[in-house]
């Protein structure tokens, strides 16, 4: 049974880390948008950057939803239930980012189209800020005892849930710039390239203050001390973000991109292993911590997900890698205005 | 009002609106999928327009389904997380599935047609639809599966938990194969994306009707016209039948609600069905029974006249589900589902002659019907959701039992309120799109394009 607890625990924690390495550079994009693209037609190349894949990596949310109730049903019911108001303004701007693409081409009236330009912005942006809160108040630990959840959407926006906010709208908004320079072309590209040069100085600011914070706020690094070899982990998010700015500098932009997919994965790996063997610590009272020995399926479950999970998985990556083949190329303003189907 | 009150009205305003688009995308995708194969099989450029046309309409509906879909996801845990503490070990595996291997495949090959035109073959193009109309087939199937294990929870073995600070007991997984191959998940499967296929074909039909009473792109519009009736009348003929069927297994698992929807107070033998019923709750009787068909809702219920219908008045008070409600949903839509298969019936054979544009009347129902098949399907809801009550997991936990404890009247109450503004201006915004370009028709939309 521990193992498949164990086992589930890392799959949680990848299943998010992913999550935010896909969207994570739509939501960039999205902030992004309205600075980057000058005119309509840039704006419209934008959505087409991210247009065939954004919904796809949006399911990794969903899947990491789905998998949280699945394998660890308490934690998914009362986290769900304990940040109630956080998490509907969290849903409320999945919702609206996730009709904005759609919507905001199907009228060439220009207030239209600002409406929907502005609610990308506000949508993108809520979304990172609010899943970096979201995920720092979990580092911290929750106020649970035994009478319950004793906190508010306010106390979610203690200092250090704001600065991991801030650390996934950067993070999320280099990575974004970074996709944008790969996938357009001319001045568009020269913008995003140029931006991504500017985001990473104040992202390694932002990085370093949240190591720093961490240290203090939470308990994330008693985990390490007591196994230091899980150091390995922020080292390699450390040299993921040193990589970002030595291939910018060199010009190589793919590889650049590639060690920002680095830092955010083990960004994520290296609060999660600091969380375990918690899903969500309490931080009044660890008897009401949820973790995955008090809050998960059963053994029958687990070992069910386990092949579902390590059967279809593998698939669905391998049919995202050949889409993401099919849309390699970089879109052109010349190429959305001569295809009748572009958005 | 209270926060099970309010957090049932939100599920309910919340499901009833993201089923506003389902059924359309469940069964626009089987016709859109067929459209493109026969331009794949036939180069008639007739079917690349069509693709293209319902292609643009379905997409609108497409993404309003996916984001309404999130919130349902998010609410289990929001406002229902007594519910998945005490069924998450059952009920989180399918909706895991779900994400799994059918949004998945859904999401990512509609990215795959709505931009890769011009970059894959003609061949790819048309099976990625076809991936995307089964992916999201196979998505109902999962979520439905769900459903069913609430209207009839097998497989399931109450745990006690010990020394645990956040959880004294839950039903557990005991038999997996017994969740998966559940009849009354099945059935729910077949009636529910059966009657999608019936909002599909009525859609097309109507549009098509609308287009051909002003005479625009005749040709186009027969055609679509022709493979919505055809795809209507066979599915109207299955949502009957498997309806029937579940009528049949609801008798079996669900004697409350079969009672209710019958309105059947005493329990009789051979208990017939009268064409006017007026259900009075308040004094546990009918206030009205007339043209009675005898022995019909044994017969249709046991598939015996004489089979004997356990009635509401002999259960106990507290476990029978909102009788008028139920009743009056289960009528109006089987009498919906009869008219329906009339005009479709009807639509089908004059589909196969030449001259539809002649048949006026037929084309002004067809284009006056198209809300009868969504209304279908709300009521179809209600029969099976309050229908369950006052049972969240029939006969296991009660919706009372089900709500959050950590949240208060307050959050529920605003975001009940944010809700209904959100999906009330998403509901203008799709309607008001739907229509633009499902009256603009496909001339418009092409040479727009070229200039």
């Amino acid at each position: 049974m521990e193992y498949l607890q164990i086992v589930w625990f890392a799959l949680w924690g990848l299943l998010w880390a992913v999550y935010f390495m896909l969207d994570g550079f739509v939501l960039g994009t999205g902030i992004l948008y309205n600075f980057i693209g000058k005119d309509d037609n840039e704006k419209r190349v934008i959505i087409n950057t991210v247009g065939p894949v954004w919904n796809g990596n949006e399911v990794w949310l969903i899947t990491a939803g789905g998998a949280t109730f699945a394998a660890f049903p308490t934690t998914y019911a009362l986290m769900f239930s304990y940040l109630y108001t956080a998490l509907l303004l969290l849903l409320f701007a999945l919702i609206i980012r996730g009709v904005c693409f759609e919507f905001r081409g199907k009228s060439d009236n220009p207030r239209w189209k600002s409406v929907w330009d502005k609610a990308i912005l506000v949508s993108s942006f809520l979304i990172a800020l609010l899943f970096g809160v979201a995920f720092g108040n979990i580092f911290r630990g929750l106020p649970m005892d035994a009478g319950g959840y004793h906190g508010s959407l306010f106390t979610l926006l203690n200092p250090y849930g704001l600065v991991t906010g801030i650390l996934f709208v950067c993070l999320f908004t280099m990575h974004g710039a970074l996709y944008l320079s790969l996938k357009t072309t001319d001045d568009l590209r020269e913008r995003a390239r140029a931006t991504a040069g500017t985001i990473w100085g104040i992202l390694l600011t932002v990085a370093v203050m949240f190591l720093v914070y961490t240290y203090f706020a939470t308990k994330l690094f008693d985990n390490y001390i007591s196994s230091p070899v899980l150091f390995v982990l922020p080292l390699i998010a450390v040299a993921g973000l040193v990589g970002i700015k030595v291939f910018y500098a060199k010009g190589y932009l793919f590889r650049s991109f590639i060690s920002s997919c680095v830092t955010i994965l083990f960004v994520c790996f290296t609060g999660i292993a600091g969380l375990f063997p918690n899903l969500i610590p309490s931080n009044l009272d660890t008897n009401y911590s949820m973790t995955i020995y008090n809050s998960s399926s059963s053994f029958l479950t687990l070992s069910i997900m386990t092949v579902v999970a390590l059967t279809f998985v593998p698939i669905v990556i391998a049919y995202k890698i050949w889409v993401y083949r099919v849309f390699r190329e970089p879109v052109t303003v010349k190429e959305i205005l001569t295809d009748t189907e572009a958005y | 009002m209270d926060v099970l009150t309010l957090s049932r009205l939100q599920f309910a305003i919340t499901s009833a609106f993201h089923f506003i688009f389902v059924p359309l995308t469940l069964g626009l995708s089987i016709l859109i999928a067929y459209m493109e194969w026969q331009y794949v099989r036939t180069n008639d450029e007739m079917w690349l327009r069509m693709t293209k046309f319902w292609g643009k309409l379905f997409l609108i509906n497409f993404a309003l389904g996916i984001v309404t879909g999130i919130t349902m996801e998010f609410q289990f845990g929001m406002n229902w997380a007594e519910y998945s503490k005490y069924v998450g070990d059952i009920f989180g595996a399918p909706l895991a599935v779900e994400a799994t291997v059918a949004f998945f495949l859904e999401s990512v090959f509609i990215g795959v047609w709505i931009f890769g035109w011009n970059k894959i073959s003609k061949r790819m193009h048309a099976w990625s639809f076809t991936i995307v109309a089964f992916a999201t087939n196979l998505s109902a199937l999962w979520i439905l599966l769900a459903n069913g294990w609430m209207q009839n929870p097998v497989g399931a073995r109450l745990t006690q938990i010990v020394n645990n600070p956040l959880i004294s007991q839950r039903a557990e997984m005991a038999d997996f194969l017994a969740v998966l191959t559940n009849p009354s998940g099945w059935l729910k499967f077949f009636h529910t994306t059966l009657s999608g296929y019936v909002v599909a074909a009525f859609f097309v039909m109507g549009i098509s009707a609308w287009h051909i009473l002003r005479n625009n792109e005749l040709r186009f519009f027969k055609l679509s016209f022709k493979a919505a009736a055809v795809f209507g009348l066979s599915a109207c003929l299955l949502v009957i039948l498997t309806g029937d069927f579940h009528g049949v297994n609801i008798a079996k698992t669900q004697p409350t609600k079969l009672a209710a929807l019958e309105a059947i107070w005493d329990t009789q033998k051979g208990a017939g069905i009268s064409l006017i019923t007026i259900p009075d709750e308040a004094n546990r009787r009918n206030a009205v029974e007339i043209l009675t068909i005898p022995k019909l809702a044994s017969l249709l219920s046991y598939r015996d006249p004489n089979a004997v219908i356990k009635g509401l008045n002999d259960f106990p008070k507290d476990e029978i589900p909102p009788v008028s409600a139920t009743f009056y949903s289960f009528r109006i839509m089987s009498v919906l589902g009869i008219v329906m298969f009339f005009i479709a019936a009807f639509a089908t054979y004059v589909s196969r002659k030449e001259n539809i544009e002649d048949y006026k009347g037929l084309l002004k129902v067809a284009v006056w019907s198209i809300p009868l098949p969504y209304l279908a399907g709300q009521l179809g809801w209600i029969v099976a959701e309050v229908g369950r009550q006052p049972w969240i997991v029939y006969g296991m936990l009660k919706t009372k039992d089900a709500v959050s404890r950590s949240v208060d009247v307050t959050q529920v109450f605003i975001s009940l309120i944010c809700f209904t503004l959100l999906y009330g201006s998403l509901g203008v915004v799709d309607i008001y799109l739907l229509s633009k370009y499902g009256k603009q028709g496909p001339t418009e939309l092409f040479v727009k394009k070229e200039a």
